[in-house]
């Protein structure tokens, strides 16, 4: 049997999964931040109508994946499989959402990096034919993460600096083969379970870089490819700090990346939010993928993207045991075929340039 | 380069990179957001005693306290006192606002587990040690005036 694998760890679809549909809803504030106008949802509502902030995340969840269906025109019943996962004990946001839709469900832990995970997986259904269409969806709410993860909502505590914001947030994207969407999953890249030895469960940015540095590196190895060769290379949600490291990580690691790299952490937020170093969550790169980054590829602004959604997999229990922070990151190649090309490049990657300016200018050496 | 050297160079080239807390501008906000509070209890100790001059200095104390927690935990429960929390930092904190803020925050925060489950087990989640702290000191300042 032939092996559709390139290098050690990145697989190929040669069958080109397709995006056919897909759908973001965020919180409050998150739609008042920077890309508030691309996403399909905002509610105005943390609570949004239920009882507690748990049934919230999954109502959330589910009104992401009811909306990818609407939106997409897709017929219910050629959807085979429905994936996907969250940050909550046991996934139930998930799992319970997913009793409602009736479908095999393959639930994923992949902390924040479940988006790319469920991408990878779905794509490979689609792609060995066992799936005519897959659901692939996270979710995160700020409340129910910082009660699991952090202290009471009300504790009058102050965050560090270093702190990132959970995002309020859900995602939905649709695969399926033989459709006329022009954007499809080429290869992705399964990431290892890196630690460098971060012991802050605060500082994630700098917990999950190395592990983001790890995948796109070997991205690179296994496809013979530079970071010229994309449009985009966008973290999940390694915010200010952790994207710095990456840059760092990366240069070390003798890749040098322009103005084509950003993380969702830090554009989904603008700075007078208060979020010190942005974006976190499953829910964070869940929800910018699929509106701004999506969008613009559909515009044909990016014709060819790496999406490396980055997770960081700790436990309460792990962290209070002064265990440091293991971490994943998963790539996806995302596609556009490339025929009628409206180049706008120049306004749109404004925002992602203005995003990029370094703090403190130190460097990662031996 | 061995895994203990690397994560040992990675975790200090990461915390020279990393932001740290502005300390002068935290202190001065503590400072004085502290000592209003301070200084507003001392209002109400004054008021009491005009108003009932009987009164014993400890039971003053006790009435003064039980007004600065009435006022946190209302300001708690209208969302305003994690507002002010987060600016004044250690001013609220070492106060008996703190105190009071650590328990009303987990009693409203596990409310929807239930009320024994929730509420009133995950109440002193936060303050848990402080109350511990504050019966194992009296242990041993007990234990040393027994002896003198």
């Amino acid at each position: 049997m032939k092996l559709n694998r390139l290098g050690e760890s990145t697989i190929i679809f040669r069958n080109k999964p397709k995006i056919v549909s897909r759908y973001a809803i965020v919180g409050k504030k998150e739609g008042e931040g920077p890309l508030g106008s691309y996403f399909d949802e905002i509610i105005k509502d943390d609570l949004f109508g239920q009882k507690t902030y748990e049934i919230a995340e999954r109502e959330i969840l589910q009104k992401a994946i009811e909306g990818a269906i609407k939106k997409g025109n897709i017929n219910f019943a050629d959807i085979d499989f429905m994936i996907g996962g969250d940050l909550l004990n046991q996934i139930i946001s998930s799992s319970f959402s997913a009793r409602h839709f009736e479908k095999p469900f393959i639930g994923l832990y992949g902390a924040c990096s479940t988006m790319s995970e469920s991408l990878a997986i779905g794509a490979a259904l689609v792609d060995g034919g066992y799936a005519k269409k897959t659901i692939c969806s996270t979710v995160s709410h700020f409340a129910t993460a910082e009660r699991q993860y952090r202290f009471p909502l009300e504790l009058g505590n102050q965050r560090p600096p270093v702190s990132q914001w959970t995002v309020t947030g859900a995602g939905c994207t649709i695969l399926g083969s033989d459709e006329n969407s022009k954007i499809y999953i080429p290869m992705a890249t399964f990431g290892k379970v890196t630690d460098y030895g971060i012991k802050d469960a605060n500082n994630m940015g700098a917990a999950m870089a190395p592990a983001a540095a790890n995948s796109i590196i070997e991205h690179f190895k296994d496809t013979k490819r530079k970071p010229e060769d994309y449009d985009l290379i966008i973290t999940g949600d390694l915010g200010k700090l952790g994207s710095e490291i990456l840059r760092d990580l990366m240069e070390y690691n003798g890749y040098k990346f322009t103005n084509n790299y950003c993380d969702c952490g830090q554009i989904i937020f603008a700075r007078d939010q208060k979020t010190f170093q942005g974006g976190s969550g499953a829910g964070c790169s869940a929800s910018v993928l699929n509106s701004f980054i999506l969008d613009q590829m559909e515009k044909g602004i990016y014709n060819r993207i790496l999406f490396v959604a980055t997770g960081a997999l700790l436990s309460t229990i792990s962290t209070q045991q002064g265990e440091s922070i293991p971490c994943i990151a998963h790539a996806i190649v995302i596609e556009r075929e490339k025929e009628v090309v409206n180049v706008d490049n120049n306004s749109n990657n404004e925002y992602i340039k203005r995003k990029n300016g370094t703090s403190k200018k130190i460097k990662f050496s031996k | 380069m061995d895994r203990e050297e690397r994560n040992k160079k990675y975790n200090l080239y990461v915390s020279s990179k990393s932001p740290k807390s502005r300390e002068w501008p935290n202190l001065l906000y503590a400072f004085l957001i502290g000592g209003l509070i301070c200084c507003f209890g001392q209002a109400i100790t004054d008021t009491l005693q005009i108003w009932f001059p009987a009164m014993s200095e400890t039971e003053l104390g006790a009435w003064t306290l039980t007004v600065i927690i009435f006022i946190t935990c209302i300001l708690t429960g209208i969302g305003v006192f994690d507002d002010i929390a987060k600016f004044a930092g250690a001013g609220t904190i070492v106060p008996i606002t703190g105190f009071a803020n650590s328990i009303c925050s987990s009693a409203m925060e596990f409310r929807r587990e239930g009320i024994i489950f929730g509420m009133c087990v995950k109440m002193f989640v936060v303050a848990g040690p402080v109350i511990v702290c504050g019966i194992v000191s009296s242990i041993l300042v007990g234990v040393i005036y027994l002896i003198l």
